[in-house]
Formats: C-alpha cells, sequence, structure tokens
C-alpha cells in the first residue's frame, strides 16, 4: 500500500517526458526525477541550480544541489549562472516548485506568513523558485493541500503563476508559453484551465472524493468534465521509488 | 499579494566608475605574498557594519572556519547576501553577528528541515530581512558587478512581490519593446570564499561546481580565500585552465585543512552527518543553540581546536572515505523535534 508521498511522487514521476530537462530541487522533486529516468525516461536530462547538470549518481541521492553526487556521472558542471542561463533561454522545458501558499492561477508564496514587514513565520523565501517558475515551461507544483495552504490571497507572491488570468504573465514580460502545469496534492492532481487559466482538477487519488477537494481549498476549484482516478502505482515504481530512499530520508 | 512600503530595496550598489577607482586604488597587479592567519585576515578584512557574502553553495565548501572566526572576534552588525546560503549565514544569525539579511534562499537546510535560529532571529526581530530576491538574481547581480556594469537585465520574477521587495527596476526593453527587469549590480564588502587549493599569491583551483564565486571574487572589495592547501606555485603554473580566482582580485590567503567542516567539499570529504545532527538537534531552543556555539566556537582557540572536539583525524578522515565511496553514507541528519 503506498503512502500518500508516494503516490504523489509517482504522479510526478508520470508526468515527465521521455526525453527532455528538469530542474530539480532536492527531496520529492528529485524522487520523482530519478524515479522517471529510471521507469519511463532514459533521456531525461536533470539539472540543478548549483551548476551540476546530467548527473546519474549512485549510492545515495543528493541532499544539496550543491554538492558532488549532483554531477557524478553526470554531462558538465558549471555555476549559477550557466544553469540559470540555460533556463532562461529555454533549454529546461520542465520545473518543480513547492510552497506554503498558492491560489487558484497557481501564484506561489515561499516567503513568508503574515506581513512581511514583520511576518508571523519566516519561510525560506524564492531561492530558484521564482525563476524556475518564471523561465519553465511546464512547472510542477508539489504540495500539500489544506484550507490554509490553498488560499484565496498569498499573503506575499513569491513566484509567479498565471497572476490574475489568461494573458498577465506575457502583460508583465515573462517569456511566452512558460508556467504551471500540474499540481500535486495528497488529494489529486490539477491542471490550469486553457481559457480561464483557473486551477481544475485532473485526476483524483483512489478514496478521495470531490467533497474532499473543496473542504481542503480555500477557493473553488473547477472539476474537469473528464476527471478520472490517478492509476494506482504499479510495483516496479513503488519498488525504485523505495530503493532510492532506502534510509525514508523523504518518503518518511 | 503584499505592499512595499518604500519605492526601492537597494543595497550594495555602487556607481561602475567608483569601483573602478576603488579597484585602481586597492587591487594590485604585484604577486605578493599574501598568506596569513585565520585570526589577522578576519581582523583586516572584516569590519562591523559590513555586507558580507560567503562562496560555495547551500551547505556545500563553506568557509566554516573563518564564519567561526567572525563568531570569536565578535564583529557585529554584519548584513549578509543570502544567495542560496544555508549553514554559513544560519551560525551568524544564531550567534548575533548578522543582523540584516538581503535573501533569496536562507532559512532552510534543503531536505534536512528549516533553519529554526535563523526563523526565530528574524520572527523575534533581532534580525532584518532587507529585500529579496532570487538565486539568480543575485548571481547575475554579483554578474553586474564582476562586468563593470551598472546592472544586468532578466526576464525572471516580473510582476512578482519577489521583485518589488528588491532593488531591481522594471523597464521596456528597446528592443522587444516588453518589460524586462534590471539587477542592481551588488559589490559587497568582503566575500570570504573556501577553495580546493591556492598558492601564494592568491590564484585559486576550485574542483566541481563553482556556483557564483567566480562572479563574487570580482565583485567584492575585499576577498578572503581560506584554502585547503597551499600548493605550490608551479601547481597553479602548469595549468592555468584550472585557475577559476585569479590572485589580482584576492587580498589574503589562509590555509585551512577541513576548512568547511561540517559541510561538504566536492571530492574531498562528505557532510558530517552526525555533528550535523548534533547540531539540529541544538538548534531546536535558544539555550542549546547558545551551549552548541559556547562549546564548539567561543570556547574554541581555533579551528584546529574545533577539528580535535569534532572528533579529529578519526571522524576527518572516515568523512574523506565516505566521500570516495570507500564506506556506506550514514544515516542523513534531519530537524527532529519541534
Amino acid at each position: 500500500m503506498a503512502t500518500d508521498i508516494e503516490k504523489m511522487i509517482i504522479a510526478a514521476s508520470r508526468l515527465l517526458p521521455k526525453e527532455g530537462a528538469v530542474y530539480v530541487g532536492t527531496g520529492m522533486p528529485l524522487l520523482a526525477s530519478v524515479l522517471a529516468l529510471k521507469t519511463h525516461s532514459p533521456d531525461l536530462l536533470l539539472v540543478y541550480e548549483g551548476g551540476g547538470v546530467g548527473g546519474k549518481p549512485t549510492g545515495r541521492l543528493p541532499i544539496q544541489v550543491s554538492e558532488s553526487l549532483t554531477y557524478e556521472n553526470g554531462i558538465i558542471v558549471g555555476s549559477m549562472d550557466y544553469v540559470m542561463s540555460l533556463a532562461q533561454a529555454g533549454w529546461i522545458q520542465y520545473g518543480f516548485l513547492g510552497g506554503a501558499q498558492i491560489d487558484v492561477y497557481g501564484n506561489l508564496n515561499t516567503t513568508v506568513i503574515g506581513d512581511w514587514e514583520q511576518p508571523k513565520v519566516r519561510l525560506p523565501g524564492s531561492g530558484g523558485g521564482a525563476d524556475i517558475a518564471s523561465f519553465c515551461e511546464k512547472n510542477i507544483i508539489i504540495m500539500r493541500q489544506d484550507r490554509q495552504k490553498f488560499v484565496k490571497k498569498l499573503d506575499f507572491l513569491t513566484s509567479p503563476g498565471y497572476f490574475s488570468g489568461p494573458g498577465e504573465r506575457e502583460k508583465r514580460g515573462l517569456p511566452a508559453n512558460t508556467g504551471p502545469y500540474r499540481v500535486i496534492t495528497q488529494i489529486g492532481v490539477y491542471g490550469f484551465h486553457p481559457e480561464t487559466k483557473r486551477m481544475t482538477l485532473l485526476e483524483l487519488f483512489t478514496g478521495k472524493t470531490i467533497d474532499d477537494v473543496h473542504e481542503n481549498s480555500s477557493f473553488p476549484i473547477d472539476i474537469s468534465d473528464n476527471w478520472r482516478y490517478v492509476k494506482e502505482p504499479n510495483n516496479e515504481e513503488l519498488h525504485t521509488l523505495r530503493e532510492l530512499d532506502r534510509d525514508g530520508i523523504v518518503l518518511t | 499579494m503584499s505592499i512595499p512600503t518604500k519605492e526601492t530595496y537597494l543595497y550594495g550598489w555602487q556607481h561602475p566608475d567608483k569601483m573602478r577607482e576603488y579597484r585602481k586604488n586597492h587591487k594590485s597587479m604585484v604577486k605578493k605574498d599574501k598568506r596569513t592567519t585565520l585570526k589577522e585576515a578576519i581582523q583586516r578584512g572584516v569590519k562591523a557594519n559590513d555586507y558580507i557574502v560567503f562562496g560555495g553553495m547551500g551547505s556545500v565548501r563553506n568557509p566554516m572556519a573563518a564564519v567561526h572566526e567572525i563568531i570569536r572576534q565578535r564583529i557585529g552588525n554584519l548584513t549578509i547576501g543570502t544567495k542560496g546560503s544555508q549553514h554559513d549565514w544560519q551560525l551568524l544569525a544564531a550567534s548575533g553577528n548578522i543582523t540584516k539579511a538581503e535573501v533569496s534562499y536562507g532559512f532552510a537546510d534543503e531536505v534536512r528541515g528549516l533553519s529554526l535560529p535563523a526563523r526565530r532571529a528574524v520572527e523575534s526581530g533581532r534580525l532584518k530581512v532587507l529585500s529579496e530576491t532570487t538565486n539568480a538574481a543575485f548571481q547575475w547581480r554579483f554578474t553586474a558587478a564582476a562586468k563593470g556594469l551598472p546592472f544586468y537585465p532578466t526576464r525572471s520574477s516580473l510582476g512578482t512581490d519577489t521583485l518589488a521587495y528588491s532593488g531591481s527596476k522594471t523597464i521596456i526593453d528597446p528592443f522587444t519593446e516588453e518589460p524586462i527587469e534590471l539587477l542592481p549590480a551588488c559589490y559587497p564588502d568582503v566575500a570570504i570564499i573556501h577553495v580546493h587549493r591556492a598558492d601564494r599569491f592568491g590564484n585559486c583551483q576550485i574542483d566541481g561546481n563553482i556556483a557564483e564565486d567566480v562572479e563574487i571574487a570580482h565583485a567584492a572589495k575585499f576577498v578572503i580565500i581560506t584554502t585547503e592547501e597551499i600548493v605550490p606555485d608551479e601547481v597553479i603554473e602548469k595549468d592555468p585552465a584550472q585557475t577559476k580566482i585569479p590572485y589580482f582580485t584576492v587580498d589574503a590567503v589562509v590555509e585551512v585543512p577541513y576548512g568547511s567542516h561540517p559541510n561538504q567539499v566536492p571530492g574531498l570529504y562528505s557532510f558530517d552527518e552526525a555533528h550535523w545532527q548534533e547540531w539540529l538537534d541544538a538548534s531546536v531552543r535558544e539555550e542549546t543553540t547558545q551551549a552548541y556555539l559556547e562549546e564548539y566556537v567561543y570556547s574554541s582557540n581555533d579551528f584546529y581546536d574545533y577539528l580535535e572536539k569534532i572528533g579529529g583525524i578519526h571522524v576527518l578522515h572516515e568523512l574523506e572515505k565516505i566521500e570516495k565511496k570507500l564506506v556506506n553514507y550514514p544515516k542523513v541528519a534531519k530537524r527532529r523535534g519541534e
């Protein structure tokens, strides 16, 4: 029986293409990306903010985006300038993001809860989040869902989603055809409607209901007419994933 | 969305001509022997109220020995640029030496969890966040400084609060006729960079990823290099392609073996997970955080003294074997408790 976290990581890994490049952070994004690499994405290029490109680490997974395992058996290792330039120039289609708050248009807050001048909770900040959210074509957001996290209004807009709707990213000068692609929570998988750019339920995890979707969001979520259940993790996915994190650094 | 109370959040910027003048007066092409002690380098290079940045990224290849020395010398009111920074600045936030920060990433240790001392500092008001920025933006602020430009353009973060709370300006790009963000150059007062090897003049080799260290070395007013080893001049001369930081940007060179402990120096030694767990456990509460600092930093005469306390050559040799994958990786340290 897969846990919520395992189901979310496996769902994320399935979104990654057979070939392409993905900007990864440590934790769930890294597990999803390496799982994809080992199952259906043999030509997936993993890119890390620290400068590592294409690493295929052995023994354990990187715990820092700048450590030596990010480029072990890799392609090239450079600087922050190099990998961020790759993203800005359009080489990296996929990105992973997380957040403490998200709104209906996929805008994210990873900076503060409460007032910026005197925060109730200080969060890490943008890091590379706003960069990845600005540059990548298909950003996958992984986060837990509840009413405090799915908010009507962010306390701080750290990383850009679709702002207030269609055309708003382009109006502000962000690269064309970029933005949030999917949101994966413990309840389901959401996309963004091509016309409204509003978050829309596409798939539910087994055992979850449409009521769960609404009860765990402070904003209304549209439900796709063609919504379906997420395919259960298969044995290969689950076994490979657990092998990748034998010590349970992320999975527990 | 949040409403900024100020028109700009600009720090660390200078007119490029002023910095050309500064370099003319303070940097030299004369190949001088710049070796010194850590104590002397920090005394000379780090002043109260300085804007400081550290090399490496996250908790990899940070100048931890220099961080300890700053804490011991009780140099206060420092402003930090947290450019994807973790353990180095968090220890200085815990000790209270840093009171202001420009933040791209600064309050967490990736998979290990959130940094509680840094959070306590800002949530209690002991530490003031001056501005927000992003990892790419910080890199390119140093790039602008290194290139002698007032700004560097980017298409990142347009329209976000991150940008509204930064020193950037948005203008209409005359070519595309679309908005573009201009990142202001950033000139730290002092940069401390830990490298794999350097010669006595300050020419540095760094193996693996170089983060933003090349640009930082060219941007900062005073540059301290701590190095795992000082090598004979010929090591640099016979392979200039490996030189990442040239001597003329450097003001002081200090040999500090294992100078990044408990963090990783790629290819040389691994993270010390046992010590990391000790720090993470101590950092949960203010009293235990201060006790950690007392035991390992204030009451240590120097970094060699500290290295003995964490287990000495026995532990350090083990960390080398772990990095070379001659032994299995230990359990990864994570935040536990509160």
